[in-house]
């Protein structure tokens, strides 16, 4: 370091100090500097986390299996599995709290994964399903398909919501494709469009929409009577196919002449990933109704132990989606002695927090 | 931006009302008469405007419902809507952008969340719910400006942080109501979305004297308003002390927004678009109060009427048809900046 140089720290250890938007800038180079030494870069250190977050996973599971409003004995949740009596209390578990875990796995997954695909095919850490409209343009979809009579069946409110999310990612897009921040306002107008006109479509029909008064605002209770195979296994099929685009999306995050380069079909790549992230966002949202800010908060999370490789990124959010889901839902059960609370109200609670944040520390700075 | 080139271009305030600007005023204030009387004419019969307005002095035999059920009603969507343009003038003129008005950034959700913690905490008086939303706004204010101190009190970052803020207030005002009494719970509930419903002359005394005493505040401090919007060098030269100028504006354009929600809801998007509808009709300079003001009632009686009539005998909440318009309009704006080269 030379002399000149020595004397420059003082304004600029200044301005990381006080509030200016060059705080965001000089913040950013100096985590990553830290997170390097002491972020896990091998592989086994990786593997070694990610089975620790499936354990961690697999402890909310079973906590979500136990934990409801009728107090049931660890034994008898072990016996439903093993030597299953008929009695009430196994029917519960079997019935109600195992397919609503399972909801809760795939709803968190699919909507993690699909907010970390979001942010970085746009290299945008404020891209989230939730946020840039995707989920709302589902809700509508299914919404106004209800209104002409057309989600009798589980195939009929999957394509909807899969044709509602498509659409609304394209507008999104196409209007704020300019900056980080201008996307998200675009995302947030539509959704507030969208949920203004599907409320007053519920006030006009109150008959039609009595049964999903409850999905309307985003929750994992009540679903668990419903057929889900089709839409679970959309979600891991789609799944199954992001871990398959990962290699392509490490090289399209280090640009567009790279990848080519690399020898990745750019257009075919973003097209694919573009179809993943609808399958995802819809078939979460025609399972579990529009949960926000999921797909914003895990890959946050995520992404300083992934440390820049996408493939663990995705791998890291499939495990901690669920586990932030499946912790709101439980949250959802316990935070009120008369009911429930809908898990959407949960995670906007948690999320809003973490958008802060990101906007506090990046800005308008792109990925 | 076009905005700030339009404020230059002419100064607000130095030369004199201009005379577009009074012609504007007075268009506007005449759909304001007119809808106002399509107000008092409409229910579940309609009157004649002749029948409604000699009712109004006390003849014929609708006069007990035009005076008792009709004009409290009109004469809330008039000053509520004007107190929403209003705020919204001043926290567009605040943060110098035209998203940033209060329904967007969340005070109209804080000072929800205050009316909502007087309800079921408290007794739920009218005093204590003015008092206890106009606690909640603030905060909410003071949260969001702290937060995004760093870029300054302007920019498009205090917006989104202030969406933010508008998340986590909202899921905390929905757990309140779920956690509510169910009487508590349905009355919270019906007016979550804004709405007019059922507002009588009692729940429209204290908040009229209110407003009065606000708009008479920020007459006083629309001059050194103007001032600061063209720049914050500008107007400490100009002679404005800034500090204590954005504490007076702040407290009263929270001010306005939280008796229009103790009183009716947060109502959205009319403090959002009345300042930016009035600055076009008028062809005012800069983000003017008045326009606003005139532009705000007359919006929020066409969407109260709207809202009566859409899907009548029921009445829809106010706030959903203003939700649904404003979210199209927020669009239309953003695709607009994006269009312009």
């Amino acid at each position: 370091m030379s002399p000149a140089l020595r004397t420059d720290p003082p304004p600029a250890a200044k301005a990381a100090l006080s509030p200016s938007p060059g705080a965001g800038h000089s913040a950013s180079p100096a985590a990553v500097a830290h997170s390097e030494p002491a972020g896990p870069r091998s592989d086994g250190a990786r593997v070694a986390i990610f089975f620790a977050g499936v354990l961690l996973l697999l402890v909310v599971a079973s906590a979500s299996v136990s934990i409801g409003a009728q107090t049931i004995a660890p034994l008898e949740i072990w016996r439903a599995f093993t030597d299953y009596g008929g009695t009430d209390h196994q029917l519960i578990i079997r019935d109600i709290r195992v397919p609503r875990t399972v909801l809760g796995i795939c709803a968190g997954a699919a909507l993690a994964v699909a907010g970390a695909l979001m942010q970085t095919l746009t290299r945008n850490p404020l891209a989230e399903p939730g946020i840039l409209g995707v989920t709302a343009g589902a809700g509508f979809a299914i919404t106004l398909g209800t209104v002409f009579g057309l989600t009798n069946s589980p195939p009929a409110q999957l394509a909807l919501a899969l044709l509602g999310s498509l659409l609304a990612a394209l507008a999104v897009h196409s209007v704020g494709r300019t900056s980080p921040l201008r996307l998200v306002l675009a995302g947030i107008a539509l959704s507030s469009v969208l949920a203004g006109v599907s409320l007053g479509l519920r006030l006009m029909l109150p008959d039609v929409f009595d049964h999903f008064r409850f999905w309307a605002v985003g929750s994992l209770a009540g679903r668990e009577q419903l057929p889900i195979a089709l839409p679970v296994a959309a979600i891991v099929v789609a799944l199954i196919c992001a871990m398959a685009l990962t290699k392509a999306l490490n090289a399209l995050s280090l640009g567009e002449d790279v990848a080519h380069a690399l020898g990745i079909h750019v257009v075919r790549s973003r097209l694919a990933v573009l179809a993943v992230i609808t399958v995802l966002a819809g078939a979460a949202t025609a399972v579990a109704g529009p949960i926000a800010f999921l797909g914003l908060m895990v890959p946050h999370i995520a992404r300083r132990p992934a440390g820049g490789s996408v493939p663990w990124l995705i791998a890291y959010a499939l495990v901690l989606g669920p586990v932030l889901l499946l912790l709101s839902d439980i949250g959802a059960r316990v935070l009120l002695t008369t009911g429930e609370v809908p898990v959407a109200v949960v995670t906007a609670f948690l999320g809003a927090p973490v958008l802060i944040w990101t906007v506090r520390r990046a800005g308008a700075v792109t990925l | 931006m076009s905005t700030l080139k339009q404020w230059s271009a002419s100064p607000p305030s130095l030369l004199g009302p201009e005379r577009r600007t009074v012609i504007g005023c007075a268009a506007l204030l005449g759909v304001l008469l007119v809808l106002a009387v399509v107000g008092l004419c409409r229910g579940d019969t309609w009157d004649t405007p002749v029948e409604a307005l000699s009712a109004l002095a006390g003849q014929g035999e609708s006069a007990v419902v035009v005076q008792e059920w009709r004009l409290p009603r009109v004469t809330a969507a008039l000053a509520f809507g004007a107190l929403l343009g209003c705020a919204g003038a001043v926290f567009q003129n605040l943060t110098r952008n035209a998203l940033g008005s209060p329904d967007v950034i969340g005070l109209d959700a804080g000072a929800y969340t205050g009316a909502l913690v007087a309800i079921t905490v408290l007794a739920g008086t009218s005093a204590q719910l003015a008092v206890s939303s106009v606690i909640g706004g603030l905060a909410a204010a003071a949260v969001i400006l702290a937060l995004s101190v760093r870029s300054g009190i302007n920019g498009i970052r205090l917006i989104v942080i202030g969406i933010a803020v508008n998340a986590m207030l909202t899921a905390v005002n929905s757990w309140i109501v779920l956690r509510a009494e169910l009487d508590v719970a349905f009355a919270a509930a019906g007016w979550s979305a804004g709405s007019l419903n059922g507002i009588g002359w009692d729940d429209l005394t204290l908040p009229l004297f209110v407003a009065v005493a606000l708009v008479a505040l920020l007459m006083g401090v629309s001059r050194a308003m103007h001032q600061t919007a063209l720049g914050d060098d500008l107007a400490v030269t100009s002679g404005v002390s800034l500090g204590r100028h954005r504490l007076l504006t702040i407290t009263a354009g929270v001010g306005c927004t939280a008796i229009v929600t103790a009183v009716a809801g947060p109502i959205v998007f009319i403090a959002l678009a009345a300042p930016q509808i009035g600055r076009r009709v008028t062809g005012a300079a800069g983000v003017p109060l008045v326009p606003s003001a005139l532009t705000g009632a007359a919006l929020l009686i066409a969407a109260d009427l709207i809202a009566q009539t859409l899907i009548a005998p029921i009445a829809l909440p106010v706030g959903v048809v203003t939700t649904a318009i404003g979210g199209l309009y927020l669009l239309w704006l953003l695709i607009k900046e994006v269009n312009r080269p």
